[in-house]
């Protein structure tokens, strides 16, 4: 029996990540899953509000959890970084009884939440649902010979309430590329910030960022840097200074349809791959 | 902000302190100065104040730190938050310091949309800089 998962996809998944999208779908149904798009989703915010008053801004994110529990459903799954950071955020938000009444007298047109819609995010569907063991058998085209960097950025570490994994010692990235077959390098800018969107307002701090980020990857040996975060993966590639090491980026849900052989390895990385090309 | 330093009851017990322990949920006291969230901080030497100080000035009161660069230039990373050893989110003041100089217009950031930015970018970036 094929198990039904609700996907929360978020703008840039409709946009300069739809590669992300089509192979992470791919992939999932390859996996057993039924993947449903949720009705009628909305932003998810982009940035999490700090401020103490901006009930506002949670309106957005809980709208979404309520299209989830609509449908009777209690998870949902996110693979972009920042929508998994916004929505699990407003989720423990509403977690609050005081909160979650305010919210829910803030919207007329919505029947109320009632918690309890968990947000996922892909790292944690791959292992800890599916499962390390599971996920190296369905691998059919071994990634082996090539070193990717996880990079982990922000928001799926911080703040620790929603942390995928440790927010200083993460590993979940670096396991999920080994059961993929291929070999993770530690470096140690892979959990820190890119600069995110002050890239609109700042972008000559983030070309430092940047730069510190593939410095710090090239001499581990990273051969391609893997994230989920769409913002990480456009400062990295649109904001590379000349002279910073060229060292690809791709999404986590590519490298997933590579070695399940539904995707092709692109060129550039084929070249290492070990042995004969199956 | 610079030079003397005068110390009085009236900016101690300021309502400027209040409203940013009010907007950031935060007690900006409980900071002792160690100086780990700017050790940590991948943007303090862009700030004109190390988050500590922005901290500092925030419990002497000195509504001076509103018109400070350091709030702009931190980009909510918490990388601060997660280490403070006395758990003071301090991306939570910042967001607040930000929030109380944009809601009284003190400090408009000036940027300009020069390329095509992916949504996630400058929804962001306006959520942040704009009121």
């Amino acid at each position: 029996m094929r198990a039904t998962l609700l996907y929360f996809p978020g703008c840039a998944l409709k946009d300069q990540a739809k590669n992300y999208e089509r192979a992470t779908l791919s992939a999932l149904a390859t996996l057993g899953y039924e993947v449903k798009e949720l009705p009628r989703w909305n932003c998810c915010g982009t940035v999490y509000s700090l401020a103490q008053d901006d009930l506002m801004r949670h309106v957005g994110p809980v709208r979404n959890l309520i299209r989830a529990q609509e449908l009777g459903e209690t998870r949902v799954l996110t693979l972009c970084a920042m929508c998994y950071n916004t929505l699990s955020r407003s989720a423990l938000f509403v977690q609050n009884p005081e909160n979650l009444r305010r919210i829910n007298a803030f919207m007329d047109d919505e029947e109320d939440y009632q918690g309890g819609v968990r947000v996922v995010h892909l790292a944690q569907l791959l292992l800890e649902e599916i499962g390390e063991e599971k996920l190296s058998q369905a691998v059919v085209k071994p990634l082996s010979g090539l070193r990717f960097g996880a990079y982990y950025g922000c928001t799926l570490l911080r703040p620790k309430e929603v942390a995928v994994d440790h927010p200083d010692r993460p590993e979940v990235l670096e396991r999920i590329i080994a059961a993929l077959g291929a070999e993770a390098v530690a470096f140690p800018e892979r959990t820190e910030c890119c600069g995110a969107y002050l890239t609109v307002t700042r972008p000559d701090i983030v070309r430092e960022r940047v730069s510190e980020i593939l410095l710090s990857a090239g001499r581990a040996g990273a051969q391609a840097l893997l994230t989920s975060c769409p913002l990480c993966k456009f400062n990295l590639e649109e904001r590379r200074p000349l002279g910073a090491p060229k060292i690809p980026v791709f999404y986590l849900g590519e490298a997933l349809a590579w070695a399940l052989g539904i995707e092709e390895i692109p060129e550039e990385l084929r070249k290492s791959l070990a042995g004969v090309m199956r | 902000m610079a030079g003397e330093l005068r110390l009085s009851r009236e900016t101690l017990e300021a309502p400027f302190v209040k409203k940013v322990e009010e907007l950031s949920g935060q007690n900006p006291y409980a900071c002792y100065q160690c100086g780990k969230c700017s050790a940590g901080c991948l943007f303090a030497e862009h700030m004109d104040f190390l988050p500590n100080q922005v901290l500092r000035l925030v419990q002497l009161g000195d509504e001076a730190v509103l018109w400070a660069k350091a709030p702009w230039v931190c980009a909510a990373c918490l990388a601060c938050a997660v280490r403070c050893p006395k758990g003071v989110d301090i991306a939570r003041v910042m967001e607040a310091l930000r929030q109380i100089a944009l809601r009284r217009g003190v400090q408009p950031v000036e940027f300009k949309v020069d390329r095509p930015y992916p949504q996630i970018a400058l929804v962001g970036a306006y959520r942040k800089v704009t009121p």
